[in-house]
């Protein structure tokens, strides 16, 4: 029995080693989707800021259609919306367009800006150079604001591609915030780090 | 495939349940009026005749053997265990039939992500529970809701013959045109789906989806949400009307020219009256799914109104909780989802039915001023 | 960790300890076997209840009985209580009975880790039915229990539920490492792994699938737990999360926990199709790969439950391809099954037509499985009754028949009485009637445009919908029947002989019935 009892820890060791390993891969999927986003695209969240050179070489003689909407989360109370809802551009062009946003409410809130393109496959083709929604955005009552935001589409996007549609969903901060005060947790992977 | 397909269903229906084909009795998908649902009914009935080929043979050699091979029978059981051929033969065979499905399905599923360019573009927001359709070139929108009545759902009266698939305002579409679908939510993840176009698709909160359509038969078409969004899932279907393209025209001149309407609604010098009867048309829309046709609610999670402390009270936290909603709570902020006209008429409403007689009125003018303050 | 071991009753050849000490404190595996079953079996009539008051709402169109938020709760706990009280308890009881006396263990290799597997069931249960008692109701977004429904929308019960799935995934987790040390270590001298029954195999599979996705659940719930009380936004797009990446997770684990619920009842019917066809099992070595197949495979295809939620179209390749993969080796099962059968002597007690029923209906379930894999026909199937035909076809005849098949085929080992052959009968064929009644027309339903999980719905569906119902009725009163003969065997009868059918073969067969206390404390030897 006693080789049985030392074989049966050994087995019992490697199946909570098992065990561990597969809660930690549990919440590595989460760092290992963003991750697996970024190459692929897949979900539509556009990247950082695009650090590359803002244009290298002549823009392509495609025109693309980019369309620009944009919605408020639950309980958002802003006035939210794109100054311009088509544009046409050249792969390889950088574009300036702005978002308007009001405050109509009688406190000073924060809100965040959350992005996401469509379809999703164009997201890699799509650079960020500056936008709002790198930042939160702290209006006081009844503020307005023009928010600006600099893009290139890629000159690699795919022929079949020929509109992309970037929409913003304005949330407010407020009630997040005050639930990250409360604890420190909301440092780990997510938190409130935004990327835009 | 399509009329063939179309009657090899009506044989397989016949055979299930041969005395009760009735016509009202949907038991396959239907075909659909896009070249995208015609595509998957053919898909579904090349594989449906697959599987049940499939399933004739195995079922078959497992019938004889019960037949056949019984003890009772004096059947005397056979030696053998294992036949390496027959294995490799019944495991390439499925393989080979697998290629087969898989062919077509590639195909159909490349043509559903055909992103050329499309003649219309409507945003679709899911919302607990309804759904807004903005148009986006035409700069108007508004929301779609359920007008089959508490009475229907709760069988105190009869139902009509689109119970629960009807809604206040339809989603109208030309026909021949190419329709791109972007959708979103606002709070949890809904699906829009209409059997016929064969479109569904997820919208969810913070990201944007797209679909495309183009509907070749006028008609009206119905569908409902599909991903379980909280208590009135089964309360938000979609109604598209798909018409000719200068009819599509003439209403959408017909929305702006409303849009604008609801604007002047505003400002214009409202009785009591008219709220009231504006509101209580509002009310049943928007609030008495929760707070009940009656005013009582259901508490906890929905307070009544009937004779409540808030609705009785001051009128500007009346209006702070209708329009901005109480979060951490279901009660929604409706500011954004009901025009100043409504949103007066609903307040007013609510503040003198159901015995509340505060005698108060709220204008929408006031409710604009309280937005905007 | 040795220190667990416990070597006690191999020393002291004593019987059971008398009253209520027995069943607490028991480490013997025949008597956690026990617990373990009628365990699942109260859990399996509480599932059916919730099943019962859905089937009664669904039954006319209109809202009669229930208003949608506690529909809503009723659909969520018939899955849960349903996949983790019901199905995945009645395995683990039935490997802690059979596993050590097919292999010729004298017990599990962590007999007091056993004990302490099975009681932590009650207490997760006893937390996630009092959910439904408190303020604002039990959970109500569904088993999938989907972000941001569950978190930033889920009632003030949540942080319960998730304490719930924490407890039941520790137990599960713990009778999983217990399966993998028994059948690893506590074999008898001349027992092979490629000798080992049928349903020792399978279950070493799903122990290893329960150790590799438990833990990830586990992980999705944390997750959720934090959204909710500490401020992270791992699932909410306000903060930054994805709610898409919810789904991610949990189809990760929850594909192979369909496995989980499947694989040990093929190990079941592997053993009972042969016995009763008295010809031993065809291709032995090919069923043991294909099932070890399936479990990798399960790790490959979990996005096929989100073809509608956006994946670019290289994605929704790949999981078509891979799901459409798995028809293969579960094929092979299948011809391997009626192989068996063909140019057998067959006869048709009880457990073989659960068994037979088992495989006829689960090919049909497996075919409507196929067609749900086709992605582009996945958009209109997606959520609607033709999943919820297709998932109660692979569930209840797959699982819960090769559960019924398995008792019946042991219940002589166990009780040392043979069970009411005709009442037997009488169960499978109700049961069998009643369930092709309830579910075969739910795939009309779906075709025809029914989204799941509503409690009402448009006229044209009212036809169907009252069939289903009438047959689930059926079912569930059917189920009344079974606990009566268990009892009636339990109770006394015709005596059992040590093998009890003529065609059966394994160890289990070779100790007397009813199985002793204590078997097999010196090692029997195979050949």
């Amino acid at each position: 029995m006693t080789s049985n009892k030392r074989s049966t820890g050994r087995v019992v060791t490697w199946c909570m080693t098992g065990v561990v390993g597969m809660f930690a891969f549990g919440f590595a999927l989460v760092p290992l989707y963003d991750v697996f986003c970024d190459i692929t695209g897949i979900n539509g969240k556009t990247g950082g800021r695009y650090q590359a050179g803002v244009t290298d070489g002549e823009a392509d003689s495609r025109l693309i259609t980019v369309q620009f909407i944009a919605q408020n989360g639950p309980e958002m109370p802003w006035v939210f919306r794109p100054m311009t809802r088509n544009i046409k551009v050249h792969p390889g062009e950088a574009i300036t367009v702005n978002y308007y946003a009001e405050n109509p409410t009688d406190q000073a809130m924060v809100a965040q800006a959350v992005p996401s393109l469509s379809p999703s496959e164009g997201t890699l083709y799509f650079h960020k150079t500056e936008c709002f929604c790198f930042t939160q955005q702290a209006l006081a009552a009844g503020e307005t604001v023009e928010m600006p935001l600099v893009f290139i589409v890629d000159k690699a996007l795919p022929e079949h591609l020929r509109k992309l549609t970037l929409s913003y969903t304005l949330y407010d901060q407020g009630k997040l915030q005050q639930a990250a005060a409360d604890t420190t947790v909301a440092a780990s992977t997510n938190g409130l780090a935004v990327g835009g | 495939m399509g009329v063939h397909a179309k009657q090899a269903g009506a044989v397989a229906a016949g055979l299930t349940i041969p005395t009760l084909v009735l016509a009202d009795w949907g038991i396959n998908m239907p075909a659909g009026v896009t070249a995208t649902s015609n595509d998957i009914y053919g898909l579904h009935m090349t594989i449906l005749w697959i599987c049940i080929a499939i399933g004739a043979v195995v079922f078959g050699v497992m019938f004889w053997s019960i037949f056949a091979h019984r003890k009772s029978k004096g059947h005397k059981p056979a030696h053998f265990h294992e036949h390496p051929l027959v294995e490799v033969v019944w495991t390439v065979i499925p393989l080979l039939i697998l290629v087969i499905m898989a062919i077509p399905a590639t195909a159909t599923l490349v043509d559903m992500y055909d992103t050329t360019e499309s003649d219309i573009d409507i945003k679709v927001t899911g919302y607990q529970w309804k759904w807004h359709y903005d148009y986006i070139d035409e700069e108007f929108g508004f929301f779609s809701a359920l007008t089959t009545p508490r009475d229907q759902i709760y069988n105190r009266t009869a139902k009509g013959e689109h119970y629960l698939l009807e809604v206040d305002n339809e989603m109208v579409i030309p026909v021949g045109k190419k329709v791109r679908l972007l959708l979103t939510a606002n709070d949890v993840i809904h699906s829009w789906w209409v059997p016929e176009f064969g479109v569904k698709k997820d919208a969810i909160p913070g990201f944007i989806n797209e679909a495309w359509t183009r509907v070749d038969v006028p008609g009206v078409y119905r569908g409902q949400c599909t991903e379980l969004c909280g208590k009135d899932h089964a309360f938000m279907p979609i109604v598209v009307r798909a018409v000719p393209e200068a009819e599509y025209l003439a209403w959408v001149d017909e929305q702006k020219a409303a849009a604008e309407t609801e604007r002047e609604l505003t400002q214009k010098d409202w009785t009591m009256a008219e709220l009231m009867e504006r509101g209580e048309g509002v009310y049943a829309r928007a609030c008495a799914a929760c707070h009940q046709a009656d005013g009582s609610g259901l508490p906890p999670a929905f307070p009544a109104l009937k004779a409540s402390a808030l609705v009785t009270g001051p009128a500007d936290g009346h209006l702070e909780v209708v329009v901005n909603g109480v979060s951490g709570t279901a009660m929604q902020a409706f500011g954004g989802q009901l025009s100043e006209a409504d949103l007066a008429a609903v307040i007013t409403y609510e503040r003198n039915a159901w015995g509340n007689n505060t005698g108060d009125m709220v204008t929408p003018k006031q409710v604009f001023d309280f937005k905007n303050q | 960790m040795s220190a667990v071991i416990d070597d006690h009753t191999q020393e002291h050849d004593h019987g059971p300890a008398g009253g209520i000490t027995r069943w607490l404190l028991t480490t013997n595996h025949k008597d956690i076997g026990t617990m373990y079953l009628i365990f699942s079996f109260s859990m399996f009539l509480l599932g059916g209840t919730f099943a019962m008051v859905i089937r009664a709402e669904l039954f006319y169109p209109g809202l009669q009985i229930v208003e949608p938020e506690f529909f809503n709760q009723m659909t969520t706990m018939h899955g849960l209580v349903m996949v983790f009280g019901a199905v995945m308890p009645a395995f683990v009881g039935l490997a802690n009975w059979m596993i050590p006396l097919m292999i010729g263990a004298p017990d599990m290799a962590l007999p007091r880790m056993n004990n302490w597997s099975f009681w932590l069931l009650p207490c997760a249960f006893l937390i996630l039915v009092s959910t439904l008692f408190m303020s604002g109701g039990g959970p109500n977004f569904g088993w999938t229990f989907y972000a941001p429904l569950s978190t930033t929308y889920g009632p003030p019960s949540t942080t319960f539920f998730i304490f719930a799935i924490h407890i039941m995934g520790v137990s599960s987790i713990m009778g999983a490492i217990n399966v993998i040390a028994t059948v690893l270590n506590l074999r008898a001298p001349g027992m092979t792994l490629m000798k080992m029954p049928l349903f020792v195999w399978t279950w070493l599979i799903t122990a290893f699938l329960l150790i590799a996705v438990m833990p990830v659940l586990a992980g999705v719930v944390t997750m959720m737990l934090m959204d909710i009380n500490f401020g992270t936004s791992f699932f909410d797009a306000s903060g930054g999360g994805d709610p898409v990446l919810f789904q991610h997770v949990f189809w990760f684990f929850g594909h192979p926990e369909v496995y989980i619920m499947i694989l040990p009842a093929f190990g079941a019917v592997s053993q009972i199709i042969p016995a009763f066809s008295r010809k031993r099992l065809f291709g032995y070595a090919s069923m043991v790969y294909a099932t070890g197949a399936i479990a990798l495979l399960s790790f490959l295809v979990w996005a096929h439950h989100m073809f509608t939620v956006g994946i670019p179209v290289a994605g929704q390749l790949f999981f078509m391809y891979a799901t459409m993969l798995i028809a293969v080796p579960t094929g092979v099962k299948v011809f391997n099954w009626v192989a068996t059968m063909f140019r057998g002597a067959l006869t048709f007690e009880a457990p073989m037509l659960f068994a037979i029923a088992f495989v006829i209906l689960f090919t049909i379930g497996g075919f409507s499985g196929l067609m749900l894999a086709i992605s582009p026909a996945d958009f209109q199937y997606h959520d609607t009754y033709f999943v919820v035909a297709h998932f109660h076809y692979v569930l209840v005849p797959g699982a819960i028949f090769g559960i019924f098949a398995s008792a019946y085929y042991w219940l002589p080992k166990w009780t040392g009485y043979m069970y009411d052959e005709s009442l037997a009968k009488a169960h499978f064929w109700m049961s069998f009637i009643g369930m092709n009644l309830a579910f075969f027309p739910m795939h009309f339903l779906g075709l025809a445009g029914m989204p799941r999980r509503i409690p009402d719905y448009a006229l044209q569906f009212a036809d169907f919908n009252m069939i289903s119902s009438i047959g689930a009725f059926m079912f569930g009163a059917t189920q009344i029947l079974f606990l009566l003969i268990v009892v009636k065997c339990a109770r006394g009868g015709v005596a059992a002989a040590a093998k009890p059918w003529e065609g059966a073969e394994g160890l289990e067969w070779t100790v007397p019935s009813p199985a002793p206390y204590h078997t097999f404390t010196t090692p029997p030897v195979v050949e």
